[in-house]
Protein backbone atom coordinates (compact mmCIF):
# COMPACT_ATOMS: atom_id res chain seq x y z
CA UNK A 1 0.00 0.00 0.00
CA UNK A 2 1.99 3.41 -1.06
CA UNK A 3 2.50 5.67 2.10
CA UNK A 4 1.79 9.58 1.64
CA UNK A 5 4.20 11.10 3.77
CA UNK A 6 2.75 15.08 3.81
CA UNK A 7 0.82 16.22 6.54
CA UNK A 8 -2.22 18.48 5.84
CA UNK A 9 -0.14 20.65 7.14
CA UNK A 10 2.76 20.48 4.62
CA UNK A 11 0.29 20.52 1.72
CA UNK A 12 -1.38 23.85 3.14
CA UNK A 13 2.58 24.97 3.29
CA UNK A 14 3.00 23.80 -0.11
CA UNK A 15 -0.31 25.32 -1.59
CA UNK A 16 0.34 28.52 -0.22
CA UNK A 17 3.93 28.80 -1.66
CA UNK A 18 2.89 28.47 -5.51
CA UNK A 19 -0.17 30.47 -4.46
CA UNK A 20 -3.45 28.07 -5.22
CA UNK A 21 -6.11 27.75 -2.72
CA UNK A 22 -6.54 23.80 -3.33
CA UNK A 23 -5.13 20.65 -5.12
CA UNK A 24 -7.92 20.77 -7.29
CA UNK A 25 -7.38 23.95 -8.53
CA UNK A 26 -3.87 22.10 -10.17
CA UNK A 27 -6.63 19.99 -12.29
CA UNK A 28 -8.48 23.25 -13.28
CA UNK A 29 -6.94 22.79 -16.99
CA UNK A 30 -9.01 19.47 -17.33
CA UNK A 31 -13.34 20.16 -17.93
CA UNK A 32 -15.36 19.23 -15.03
CA UNK A 33 -16.84 16.28 -17.59
CA UNK A 34 -13.81 14.66 -18.19
CA UNK A 35 -12.46 14.31 -14.52
CA UNK A 36 -13.36 10.78 -12.52
CA UNK A 37 -15.66 12.54 -10.01
CA UNK A 38 -15.79 11.06 -6.69
CA UNK A 39 -14.33 7.71 -5.65
CA UNK A 40 -17.17 5.01 -4.25
CA UNK A 41 -14.81 4.82 -1.01
CA UNK A 42 -15.68 5.82 2.37
CA UNK A 43 -13.23 8.36 2.84
CA UNK A 44 -10.71 6.58 5.58
CA UNK A 45 -10.84 3.09 6.74
CA UNK A 46 -7.66 1.36 8.34
CA UNK A 47 -5.31 -0.38 6.00
CA UNK A 48 -7.03 -3.64 7.30
CA UNK A 49 -10.91 -2.68 6.78
CA UNK A 50 -9.78 -1.05 3.10
CA UNK A 51 -7.81 -4.43 2.17
CA UNK A 52 -11.02 -6.37 2.88
CA UNK A 53 -13.33 -3.88 1.14
CA UNK A 54 -10.85 -4.13 -1.96
CA UNK A 55 -10.79 -8.09 -2.09
CA UNK A 56 -14.28 -8.34 -1.67
CA UNK A 57 -15.25 -5.98 -4.49
CA UNK A 58 -12.94 -7.86 -6.28
CA UNK A 59 -14.15 -11.21 -5.46
CA UNK A 60 -17.35 -9.71 -7.23
CA UNK A 61 -15.66 -9.74 -11.19
CA UNK A 62 -15.63 -13.46 -10.33
CA UNK A 63 -13.37 -15.91 -12.82
CA UNK A 64 -14.77 -15.07 -15.81
CA UNK A 65 -14.27 -17.42 -19.03
CA UNK A 66 -13.10 -14.99 -21.58
CA UNK A 67 -13.26 -14.88 -25.09
CA UNK A 68 -12.82 -11.03 -25.43
CA UNK A 69 -9.59 -10.18 -27.91
CA UNK A 70 -9.46 -7.04 -29.72
CA UNK A 71 -5.90 -5.90 -28.86
CA UNK A 72 -5.70 -7.89 -25.60
CA UNK A 73 -5.29 -11.00 -25.55
CA UNK A 74 -5.43 -13.86 -22.87
CA UNK A 75 -2.22 -16.67 -23.25
CA UNK A 76 -0.70 -18.73 -20.93
CA UNK A 77 2.49 -17.25 -18.63
CA UNK A 78 5.29 -19.79 -17.53
CA UNK A 79 5.54 -19.12 -13.79
CA UNK A 80 9.60 -18.03 -14.46
CA UNK A 81 8.38 -14.80 -16.22
CA UNK A 82 7.36 -13.19 -13.21
CA UNK A 83 9.44 -14.60 -10.98
CA UNK A 84 12.12 -13.60 -13.07
CA UNK A 85 11.09 -10.02 -13.66
CA UNK A 86 10.03 -9.13 -10.30
CA UNK A 87 13.34 -10.52 -9.23
CA UNK A 88 15.41 -7.23 -7.55
CA UNK A 89 17.40 -6.72 -9.52
CA UNK A 90 14.77 -6.12 -12.45
CA UNK A 91 12.03 -4.31 -10.42
CA UNK A 92 12.96 -1.17 -11.70
CA UNK A 93 9.41 0.19 -13.94
CA UNK A 94 11.98 2.45 -15.75
CA UNK A 95 14.37 3.03 -18.42
CA UNK A 96 17.48 4.48 -15.90
CA UNK A 97 18.18 8.03 -16.18
CA UNK A 98 21.63 6.84 -15.42
CA UNK A 99 21.21 4.28 -18.00
CA UNK A 100 25.03 3.26 -18.45
CA UNK A 101 25.48 2.78 -14.71
CA UNK A 102 22.57 -0.21 -15.29
CA UNK A 103 24.23 -2.71 -17.79
CA UNK A 104 22.20 -5.78 -17.21
CA UNK A 105 19.07 -3.32 -18.20
CA UNK A 106 20.85 -2.31 -20.92
CA UNK A 107 21.27 -5.61 -21.78
CA UNK A 108 18.11 -7.11 -21.47
CA UNK A 109 16.84 -3.77 -23.83
CA UNK A 110 19.58 -5.05 -25.79
CA UNK A 111 18.02 -8.45 -25.85
CA UNK A 112 14.84 -7.13 -26.18
CA UNK A 113 15.37 -5.07 -29.55
CA UNK A 114 17.02 -7.86 -31.06
CA UNK A 115 14.64 -10.25 -30.61
CA UNK A 116 11.39 -7.76 -31.79
CA UNK A 117 14.34 -7.61 -34.81
CA UNK A 118 13.95 -10.87 -35.67
CA UNK A 119 10.51 -11.03 -34.90
CA UNK A 120 9.15 -8.68 -36.86
CA UNK A 121 12.51 -8.88 -39.86
CA UNK A 122 13.24 -5.29 -39.01
CA UNK A 123 17.21 -3.95 -38.55
CA UNK A 124 16.69 -2.02 -35.44
CA UNK A 125 14.31 -1.68 -32.73
CA UNK A 126 13.58 0.78 -30.04
CA UNK A 127 13.17 -0.32 -26.26
CA UNK A 128 9.55 0.23 -26.69
CA UNK A 129 6.73 2.79 -26.38
CA UNK A 130 3.57 2.98 -24.15
CA UNK A 131 0.96 0.99 -25.73
CA UNK A 132 0.35 -0.69 -29.17
CA UNK A 133 -2.55 2.71 -30.13
CA UNK A 134 0.36 5.26 -29.27
CA UNK A 135 2.91 3.13 -30.87
CA UNK A 136 0.46 3.02 -34.55
CA UNK A 137 0.30 7.39 -33.93
CA UNK A 138 3.69 7.45 -33.14
CA UNK A 139 4.20 5.48 -36.56
CA UNK A 140 2.41 7.58 -38.51
CA UNK A 141 4.14 10.74 -37.38
CA UNK A 142 7.67 9.03 -37.99
CA UNK A 143 6.37 8.06 -41.24
CA UNK A 144 5.94 11.62 -42.35
CA UNK A 145 9.56 12.64 -41.03
CA UNK A 146 10.87 9.63 -43.02
CA UNK A 147 9.15 10.07 -46.07
CA UNK A 148 10.31 13.63 -47.10
CA UNK A 149 10.19 12.87 -51.00
CA UNK A 150 6.17 12.29 -50.21
CA UNK A 151 5.07 16.23 -49.38
CA UNK A 152 2.68 14.97 -47.82
CA UNK A 153 0.94 15.03 -44.49
CA UNK A 154 -2.04 12.49 -45.10
CA UNK A 155 -1.81 9.34 -44.04
CA UNK A 156 -4.07 5.98 -45.29
CA UNK A 157 -5.87 3.99 -43.22
CA UNK A 158 -8.10 0.91 -43.78
CA UNK A 159 -11.54 0.55 -41.73
CA UNK A 160 -10.01 -2.80 -40.94
CA UNK A 161 -8.09 -1.35 -38.37
CA UNK A 162 -8.45 -1.45 -34.90
CA UNK A 163 -10.78 1.37 -34.78
CA UNK A 164 -9.36 2.27 -31.23
CA UNK A 165 -5.99 2.27 -32.94
CA UNK A 166 -7.23 4.77 -35.42
CA UNK A 167 -8.93 7.07 -32.78
CA UNK A 168 -5.66 7.29 -30.78
CA UNK A 169 -3.36 8.23 -33.73
CA UNK A 170 -5.93 10.63 -34.60
CA UNK A 171 -5.95 12.32 -31.19
CA UNK A 172 -1.96 12.03 -31.25
CA UNK A 173 -0.97 12.85 -34.60
CA UNK A 174 -4.46 15.02 -35.61
CA UNK A 175 -3.17 17.15 -33.22
CA UNK A 176 0.01 17.92 -35.49
CA UNK A 177 -1.26 18.55 -38.33
CA UNK A 178 -1.35 15.22 -39.93
CA UNK A 179 -4.58 13.97 -41.65
CA UNK A 180 -6.05 9.91 -41.80
CA UNK A 181 -7.95 9.03 -44.58
CA UNK A 182 -10.04 6.01 -44.23
CA UNK A 183 -11.12 3.12 -46.56
CA UNK A 184 -13.65 0.79 -46.72
CA UNK A 185 -13.11 -3.07 -46.20
CA UNK A 186 -14.85 -5.72 -48.80
CA UNK A 187 -17.64 -8.44 -48.43
CA UNK A 188 -14.26 -10.54 -47.53
CA UNK A 189 -13.09 -8.39 -44.40
CA UNK A 190 -10.12 -7.19 -45.84
CA UNK A 191 -9.30 -3.81 -47.78
CA UNK A 192 -8.84 -4.96 -51.49
CA UNK A 193 -6.26 -2.60 -53.57
CA UNK A 194 -9.06 -1.19 -55.54
CA UNK A 195 -10.64 0.73 -52.88
CA UNK A 196 -6.66 1.97 -52.09
CA UNK A 197 -6.71 3.35 -56.21
CA UNK A 198 -9.48 5.37 -55.46
CA UNK A 199 -8.39 7.26 -52.73
CA UNK A 200 -7.83 10.88 -53.81
CA UNK A 201 -4.80 12.87 -53.29
CA UNK A 202 -0.83 11.81 -51.65
CA UNK A 203 -0.61 10.13 -48.97
CA UNK A 204 2.70 9.89 -47.16
CA UNK A 205 2.26 6.20 -45.40
CA UNK A 206 -0.16 3.21 -45.71
CA UNK A 207 -1.24 1.18 -42.47
CA UNK A 208 -1.74 -2.48 -43.02
CA UNK A 209 -2.65 -4.44 -39.98
CA UNK A 210 -2.30 -8.09 -39.74
CA UNK A 211 -4.39 -9.95 -38.82
CA UNK A 212 -6.53 -6.91 -38.87
CA UNK A 213 -9.09 -5.96 -36.28
CA UNK A 214 -11.73 -8.70 -37.81
CA UNK A 215 -8.61 -11.19 -37.08
CA UNK A 216 -8.57 -11.67 -41.38
CA UNK A 217 -5.76 -12.41 -43.17
CA UNK A 218 -5.05 -8.77 -44.91
CA UNK A 219 -3.28 -9.74 -48.60
CA UNK A 220 0.13 -7.94 -47.25
CA UNK A 221 1.97 -8.65 -50.16
CA UNK A 222 -0.16 -6.85 -52.76
CA UNK A 223 -0.78 -3.96 -50.80
CA UNK A 224 3.01 -3.33 -49.44
CA UNK A 225 3.43 -3.76 -53.21
CA UNK A 226 0.90 -0.70 -54.19
CA UNK A 227 1.88 1.41 -51.82
CA UNK A 228 5.68 1.21 -52.55
CA UNK A 229 4.91 1.82 -55.89
CA UNK A 230 2.86 4.73 -55.01
CA UNK A 231 5.71 6.18 -53.07
CA UNK A 232 3.90 5.79 -49.89
CA UNK A 233 5.73 3.70 -46.42
CA UNK A 234 4.12 1.16 -45.34
CA UNK A 235 3.03 0.99 -41.56
CA UNK A 236 2.28 -2.94 -40.22
CA UNK A 237 0.32 -3.17 -37.34
CA UNK A 238 0.89 -6.66 -36.02
CA UNK A 239 0.47 -8.87 -33.63
CA UNK A 240 3.84 -10.42 -31.96
CA UNK A 241 2.10 -13.98 -30.92
CA UNK A 242 0.93 -14.13 -35.03
CA UNK A 243 4.66 -13.77 -36.44
CA UNK A 244 4.95 -17.30 -34.47
CA UNK A 245 2.76 -18.30 -37.65
CA UNK A 246 3.24 -15.93 -40.65
CA UNK A 247 5.72 -13.72 -43.05
CA UNK A 248 7.33 -11.62 -40.98
CA UNK A 249 6.55 -7.80 -41.81
CA UNK A 250 10.29 -7.12 -42.94
CA UNK A 251 9.37 -9.74 -46.35
CA UNK A 252 6.11 -8.40 -46.85
CA UNK A 253 5.56 -7.68 -51.10
CA UNK A 254 6.55 -9.54 -53.97
CA UNK A 255 10.33 -9.90 -54.33
CA UNK A 256 11.57 -7.81 -57.54
CA UNK A 257 8.61 -5.06 -56.97
CA UNK A 258 10.65 -2.35 -55.58
CA UNK A 259 11.70 -2.78 -52.00
CA UNK A 260 10.65 -5.53 -50.04
CA UNK A 261 8.94 -5.30 -46.95
CA UNK A 262 7.19 -2.73 -44.53
CA UNK A 263 9.22 0.43 -43.26
CA UNK A 264 7.82 0.63 -39.88
CA UNK A 265 6.61 -2.21 -37.66
CA UNK A 266 4.65 -1.38 -34.52
CA UNK A 267 2.04 -3.13 -32.32
CA UNK A 268 0.86 -4.07 -28.88
CA UNK A 269 3.62 -5.88 -26.76
CA UNK A 270 0.84 -7.20 -24.10
CA UNK A 271 0.38 -11.15 -25.40
CA UNK A 272 4.17 -11.74 -24.68
CA UNK A 273 3.70 -12.33 -21.28
CA UNK A 274 2.15 -9.30 -20.01
CA UNK A 275 -1.42 -10.16 -17.90
CA UNK A 276 -4.62 -8.41 -19.09
CA UNK A 277 -5.27 -6.05 -16.79
CA UNK A 278 -7.91 -2.63 -17.38
CA UNK A 279 -5.53 0.16 -18.30
CA UNK A 280 -2.52 -1.63 -18.80
CA UNK A 281 0.32 -1.29 -17.80
CA UNK A 282 1.01 -2.46 -21.42
CA UNK A 283 3.75 -1.76 -24.10
CA UNK A 284 4.21 -0.61 -27.91
CA UNK A 285 7.02 -2.15 -29.68
CA UNK A 286 8.21 -0.13 -33.02
CA UNK A 287 11.01 -1.13 -35.63
CA UNK A 288 12.48 -0.26 -38.67
CA UNK A 289 15.26 -0.39 -41.37
CA UNK A 290 18.00 1.09 -40.29
CA UNK A 291 17.65 4.58 -42.87
CA UNK A 292 14.76 5.89 -40.68
CA UNK A 293 16.61 5.58 -37.45
CA UNK A 294 16.79 8.80 -36.77
CA UNK A 295 13.17 9.32 -36.95
CA UNK A 296 12.02 6.52 -34.59
CA UNK A 297 11.03 7.85 -31.34
CA UNK A 298 12.56 6.54 -28.13
CA UNK A 299 15.53 4.75 -26.71
CA UNK A 300 17.73 2.57 -28.40
CA UNK A 301 20.12 0.19 -26.07
CA UNK A 302 23.45 0.23 -28.43
CA UNK A 303 26.36 -2.72 -27.94
CA UNK A 304 30.05 -1.03 -27.35
CA UNK A 305 33.46 -1.29 -25.64
CA UNK A 306 34.61 0.67 -23.01
CA UNK A 307 38.17 2.14 -23.39
CA UNK A 308 39.57 -0.90 -22.36
CA UNK A 309 37.91 -2.53 -25.21
CA UNK A 310 35.56 -4.65 -22.29
CA UNK A 311 32.33 -4.91 -24.69
CA UNK A 312 28.92 -3.01 -22.69
CA UNK A 313 25.77 -1.40 -23.52
CA UNK A 314 24.94 2.48 -23.60
CA UNK A 315 22.23 4.47 -25.08
CA UNK A 316 22.93 5.66 -28.46
CA UNK A 317 21.33 8.05 -30.62
CA UNK A 318 19.97 10.26 -27.92
CA UNK A 319 20.44 13.27 -29.79
CA UNK A 320 17.37 12.76 -31.04
CA UNK A 321 15.51 12.87 -27.72
CA UNK A 322 13.34 15.36 -25.57
CA UNK A 323 15.98 15.71 -23.39
CA UNK A 324 18.64 17.21 -26.02
CA UNK A 325 16.29 18.24 -28.87
CA UNK A 326 13.30 19.53 -26.14
CA UNK A 327 10.31 20.18 -28.02
CA UNK A 328 11.64 18.91 -31.73
CA UNK A 329 12.53 15.51 -30.37
CA UNK A 330 11.47 12.84 -32.38
CA UNK A 331 8.70 12.00 -29.84
CA UNK A 332 7.88 13.80 -25.92
CA UNK A 333 5.07 11.20 -25.39
CA UNK A 334 6.67 8.03 -25.25
CA UNK A 335 7.74 7.16 -21.68
CA UNK A 336 6.46 3.82 -20.70
CA UNK A 337 7.26 0.98 -18.32
CA UNK A 338 9.81 -0.73 -18.67
CA UNK A 339 9.07 -3.94 -16.72
CA UNK A 340 6.71 -5.00 -19.38
CA UNK A 341 9.55 -5.13 -21.71
CA UNK A 342 11.43 -7.19 -19.14
CA UNK A 343 8.52 -9.65 -18.86
CA UNK A 344 8.60 -10.14 -22.51
CA UNK A 345 11.91 -10.41 -23.58
CA UNK A 346 12.12 -13.34 -20.32
CA UNK A 347 8.46 -15.01 -22.17
CA UNK A 348 10.42 -14.89 -25.77
CA UNK A 349 13.08 -15.95 -24.34
CA UNK A 350 11.81 -19.47 -22.81
CA UNK A 351 9.42 -19.92 -25.04
CA UNK A 352 12.15 -19.65 -27.90
CA UNK A 353 10.89 -19.46 -31.90
CA UNK A 354 9.43 -22.82 -31.50
CA UNK A 355 7.04 -22.01 -27.98
CA UNK A 356 5.98 -18.99 -29.98
CA UNK A 357 5.24 -20.53 -32.79
CA UNK A 358 3.20 -23.47 -30.44
CA UNK A 359 1.23 -20.66 -29.07
CA UNK A 360 0.10 -19.54 -32.33
CA UNK A 361 -0.30 -22.80 -33.95
CA UNK A 362 -3.15 -23.74 -30.84
CA UNK A 363 -4.61 -20.62 -30.89
CA UNK A 364 -5.05 -20.94 -34.27
CA UNK A 365 -6.91 -24.63 -33.62
CA UNK A 366 -8.73 -23.57 -30.54
CA UNK A 367 -10.27 -20.19 -32.74
CA UNK A 368 -11.13 -22.76 -35.60
CA UNK A 369 -12.84 -25.20 -32.95
CA UNK A 370 -14.72 -22.40 -31.24
CA UNK A 371 -16.25 -21.19 -34.87
CA UNK A 372 -16.67 -24.54 -35.50
CA UNK A 373 -19.12 -25.17 -32.68
CA UNK A 374 -21.13 -21.74 -32.25
CA UNK A 375 -22.08 -21.40 -36.05
CA UNK A 376 -24.15 -24.63 -35.48
CA UNK A 377 -26.28 -22.51 -33.38
CA UNK A 378 -29.57 -21.03 -35.23
CA UNK A 379 -28.87 -17.38 -35.40
CA UNK A 380 -25.11 -16.93 -35.30
CA UNK A 381 -23.24 -16.86 -38.87
CA UNK A 382 -19.85 -16.17 -39.92
CA UNK A 383 -19.28 -12.02 -40.74
CA UNK A 384 -16.03 -13.65 -43.66
CA UNK A 385 -15.40 -16.70 -44.48
CA UNK A 386 -11.92 -15.26 -45.18
CA UNK A 387 -8.46 -16.75 -43.44
CA UNK A 388 -8.48 -15.64 -40.00
CA UNK A 389 -5.67 -15.93 -36.99
CA UNK A 390 -7.00 -16.57 -33.52
CA UNK A 391 -10.34 -14.38 -34.08
CA UNK A 392 -13.32 -13.43 -36.03
CA UNK A 393 -16.60 -11.84 -36.46
CA UNK A 394 -19.88 -13.55 -35.73
CA UNK A 395 -23.27 -12.00 -36.77
CA UNK A 396 -26.13 -12.66 -34.52
CA UNK A 397 -30.06 -12.44 -35.41
CA UNK A 398 -30.29 -9.98 -32.91
CA UNK A 399 -28.73 -7.10 -30.85
CA UNK A 400 -25.50 -8.73 -29.21
CA UNK A 401 -25.48 -6.48 -25.96
CA UNK A 402 -28.45 -8.73 -24.48
CA UNK A 403 -26.98 -11.80 -25.45
CA UNK A 404 -23.52 -10.70 -23.80
CA UNK A 405 -24.93 -9.38 -20.70
CA UNK A 406 -26.50 -13.08 -20.37
CA UNK A 407 -23.73 -14.78 -20.63
CA UNK A 408 -21.82 -12.67 -18.67
CA UNK A 409 -24.35 -13.87 -16.12
CA UNK A 410 -23.07 -17.18 -16.73
CA UNK A 411 -19.80 -16.71 -16.25
CA UNK A 412 -18.72 -15.94 -19.93
CA UNK A 413 -17.21 -13.14 -21.68
CA UNK A 414 -18.37 -13.86 -24.92
CA UNK A 415 -16.41 -11.54 -26.89
CA UNK A 416 -16.61 -7.77 -28.03
CA UNK A 417 -19.95 -6.29 -28.93
CA UNK A 418 -18.51 -4.49 -32.19
CA UNK A 419 -21.44 -3.07 -33.81
CA UNK A 420 -20.59 0.57 -32.63
CA UNK A 421 -17.59 0.60 -34.17
CA UNK A 422 -18.70 -0.88 -37.10
CA UNK A 423 -22.32 -0.34 -37.73
CA UNK A 424 -22.47 -1.43 -41.03
CA UNK A 425 -21.97 -4.88 -40.28
CA UNK A 426 -25.03 -5.24 -38.24
CA UNK A 427 -25.29 -7.08 -34.83
CA UNK A 428 -21.65 -8.04 -35.01
CA UNK A 429 -19.48 -9.85 -32.36
CA UNK A 430 -15.92 -10.13 -32.19
CA UNK A 431 -14.69 -13.55 -30.46
CA UNK A 432 -11.22 -14.76 -29.68
CA UNK A 433 -9.30 -18.07 -28.32
CA UNK A 434 -5.98 -18.47 -27.29
CA UNK A 435 -4.53 -21.31 -26.20
CA UNK A 436 -5.94 -20.90 -22.93
CA UNK A 437 -9.13 -22.40 -24.39
CA UNK A 438 -9.51 -25.87 -23.45
CA UNK A 439 -12.06 -28.11 -25.35
CA UNK A 440 -14.40 -28.09 -22.33
CA UNK A 441 -14.72 -24.52 -22.24
CA UNK A 442 -15.52 -24.10 -25.82
CA UNK A 443 -18.44 -26.14 -25.20
CA UNK A 444 -19.18 -24.45 -22.38
CA UNK A 445 -19.39 -21.29 -24.34
CA UNK A 446 -21.28 -23.35 -27.27
CA UNK A 447 -23.47 -24.78 -25.04
CA UNK A 448 -24.29 -21.31 -22.73
CA UNK A 449 -24.87 -19.31 -26.40
CA UNK A 450 -27.28 -22.23 -27.59
CA UNK A 451 -29.71 -21.82 -24.50
CA UNK A 452 -29.24 -18.11 -24.64
CA UNK A 453 -30.13 -17.91 -28.33
CA UNK A 454 -33.00 -21.03 -28.23
CA UNK A 455 -34.58 -19.22 -24.94
CA UNK A 456 -35.06 -15.93 -26.05
CA UNK A 457 -36.19 -16.90 -29.36
CA UNK A 458 -39.01 -19.54 -27.42
CA UNK A 459 -39.90 -16.03 -25.27
CA UNK A 460 -40.30 -14.00 -28.12
CA UNK B 1 40.46 31.04 -33.99
CA UNK B 2 37.77 30.25 -36.69
CA UNK B 3 38.57 30.81 -40.42
CA UNK B 4 35.98 33.82 -41.62
CA UNK B 5 36.08 33.82 -45.30
CA UNK B 6 36.06 37.65 -46.61
CA UNK B 7 33.57 36.97 -49.43
CA UNK B 8 30.76 35.67 -47.74
CA UNK B 9 27.41 36.64 -45.67
CA UNK B 10 26.91 35.62 -42.23
CA UNK B 11 24.11 35.13 -39.45
CA UNK B 12 23.66 35.06 -35.89
CA UNK B 13 22.79 31.52 -36.07
CA UNK B 14 25.89 30.62 -37.83
CA UNK B 15 25.10 30.06 -41.28
CA UNK B 16 27.45 31.23 -44.11
CA UNK B 17 25.85 32.72 -47.46
CA UNK B 18 27.83 32.80 -50.94
CA UNK B 19 26.70 34.34 -54.06
CA UNK B 20 26.83 31.55 -56.88
CA UNK B 21 24.82 32.64 -59.74
CA UNK B 22 22.28 35.38 -60.40
CA UNK B 23 19.81 34.43 -57.45
CA UNK B 24 21.32 31.51 -56.49
CA UNK B 25 23.27 31.23 -53.37
CA UNK B 26 25.04 28.36 -51.52
CA UNK B 27 24.45 27.61 -47.58
CA UNK B 28 25.99 26.07 -45.23
CA UNK B 29 27.48 26.69 -41.26
CA UNK B 30 30.78 28.32 -40.47
CA UNK B 31 33.72 26.89 -39.45
CA UNK B 32 33.18 28.44 -35.54
CA UNK B 33 29.30 26.41 -35.77
CA UNK B 34 31.07 23.23 -36.83
CA UNK B 35 34.02 23.51 -34.22
CA UNK B 36 30.94 24.25 -31.50
CA UNK B 37 29.08 21.30 -32.72
CA UNK B 38 32.10 19.14 -32.59
CA UNK B 39 32.06 15.67 -34.65
CA UNK B 40 28.87 15.61 -37.15
CA UNK B 41 27.12 11.67 -37.68
CA UNK B 42 24.17 12.82 -39.40
CA UNK B 43 23.07 15.92 -41.48
CA UNK B 44 19.19 16.35 -42.93
CA UNK B 45 19.54 18.77 -45.93
CA UNK B 46 16.24 19.89 -47.37
CA UNK B 47 14.70 18.42 -50.27
CA UNK B 48 14.56 20.49 -53.37
CA UNK B 49 11.87 22.45 -54.33
CA UNK B 50 11.14 22.94 -50.62
CA UNK B 51 10.07 26.73 -50.06
CA UNK B 52 11.48 28.38 -47.25
CA UNK B 53 11.01 31.37 -45.56
CA UNK B 54 13.34 33.34 -44.01
CA UNK B 55 14.86 32.37 -41.06
CA UNK B 56 13.01 28.48 -41.34
CA UNK B 57 14.47 25.59 -39.70
CA UNK B 58 15.45 23.64 -42.72
CA UNK B 59 18.39 21.19 -42.27
CA UNK B 60 19.72 19.16 -39.15
CA UNK B 61 23.19 18.52 -38.27
CA UNK B 62 23.27 16.11 -35.44
CA UNK B 63 27.03 15.37 -33.38
CA UNK B 64 27.27 12.80 -31.22
CA UNK B 65 25.65 14.80 -28.46
CA UNK B 66 23.34 16.93 -29.70
CA UNK B 67 20.96 17.56 -32.87
CA UNK B 68 20.58 21.71 -33.85
CA UNK B 69 18.81 22.81 -36.09
CA UNK B 70 19.98 25.04 -39.26
CA UNK B 71 17.84 28.20 -40.26
CA UNK B 72 17.72 29.36 -43.74
CA UNK B 73 19.27 32.92 -43.85
CA UNK B 74 16.71 34.02 -46.68
CA UNK B 75 13.66 32.91 -48.23
CA UNK B 76 13.61 31.35 -51.10
CA UNK B 77 12.93 27.93 -53.21
CA UNK B 78 15.92 24.81 -52.48
CA UNK B 79 17.37 24.00 -55.67
CA UNK B 80 19.72 21.35 -54.80
CA UNK B 81 20.66 19.56 -51.47
CA UNK B 82 24.73 18.72 -50.98
CA UNK B 83 23.69 14.97 -51.40
CA UNK B 84 27.64 13.84 -50.17
CA UNK B 85 26.83 14.43 -46.46
CA UNK B 86 24.25 11.60 -46.19
CA UNK B 87 27.09 9.73 -46.43
CA UNK B 88 30.05 11.79 -45.70
CA UNK B 89 28.98 14.25 -42.32
CA UNK B 90 32.53 14.75 -41.79
CA UNK B 91 32.43 16.62 -44.61
CA UNK B 92 31.17 19.77 -42.80
CA UNK B 93 33.77 19.38 -39.98
CA UNK B 94 36.61 19.03 -42.74
CA UNK B 95 35.59 21.79 -45.33
CA UNK B 96 32.39 23.66 -43.79
CA UNK B 97 33.03 26.32 -46.67
CA UNK B 98 33.54 24.13 -49.47
CA UNK B 99 32.44 20.55 -49.90
CA UNK B 100 30.30 20.86 -46.67
CA UNK B 101 27.95 23.26 -47.77
CA UNK B 102 24.31 22.20 -47.12
CA UNK B 103 21.63 23.37 -49.71
CA UNK B 104 21.25 25.65 -52.66
CA UNK B 105 18.99 27.89 -52.98
CA UNK B 106 17.15 29.99 -55.67
CA UNK B 107 16.06 33.55 -54.23
CA UNK B 108 15.44 36.83 -55.22
CA UNK B 109 16.35 38.52 -51.83
CA UNK B 110 19.56 40.41 -51.27
CA UNK B 111 21.80 39.67 -48.54
CA UNK B 112 22.60 43.22 -47.21
CA UNK B 113 20.80 42.39 -43.94
CA UNK B 114 23.49 40.01 -43.10
CA UNK B 115 26.56 40.22 -41.77
CA UNK B 116 30.11 40.41 -43.46
CA UNK B 117 32.84 38.71 -42.35
CA UNK B 118 33.72 41.56 -40.34
CA UNK B 119 30.75 42.30 -38.58
CA UNK B 120 31.03 38.50 -37.82
CA UNK B 121 33.98 38.57 -36.48
CA UNK B 122 33.34 41.12 -34.02
CA UNK B 123 29.77 39.25 -33.27
CA UNK B 124 31.92 36.43 -32.32
CA UNK B 125 34.38 37.95 -30.24
CA UNK B 126 31.19 39.91 -28.57
CA UNK B 127 30.02 36.36 -27.69
CA UNK B 128 32.65 35.14 -26.06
Amino acid sequence: MAFIPHTSEDIARMLEVIGVQSIDDLFDEIPEDLRAGPLNVPPALKEMEISRLMSDRAALDGRPLNFIGAGAYEHHIPAPVWAITTRGEFYSAYTPYQAEASQGTLQLIYEYQSMMCALTGMEVSNASVYDGASALAEACLMAIRANRAAHSRRVLVPRSVNPIYAQVAQTIAGNQDVGFDFIDFDASGRVPVEALQRASGDHTALVIQQPNFFGNLEDVDVLTDWAHANKMLVIAVVNPTSLGLLKPPGEWGTPGHGPLGADIVCGEGQPLGVPLSCGGPYFGFMATRMQYVRQMPGRIVGRTVDADGRPGFSLTLQAREQHIRRSKATSNICTNQGLMVTAATIYLSLLGAEGLEAVAESSLQRTAELLAALERIAGVTRAFSTPHFHEAVLILDRPVAPVLAALARRGILGGLDISAYVPQLGPALLVCATETKLPADIEAYASALGDIMSASRAAA
Amino acid sequence: MSNIPTDLHYTKSHEWVRHIEAGGVEIGITDHAQQALGDLVFVEVPSQGRALKAGEACAVVESVKAASDVYSPLAGTVSAGNPLLTDKPELLNEDPYGEGWLFRLETSADTAALMNAAAYESFLAEAK
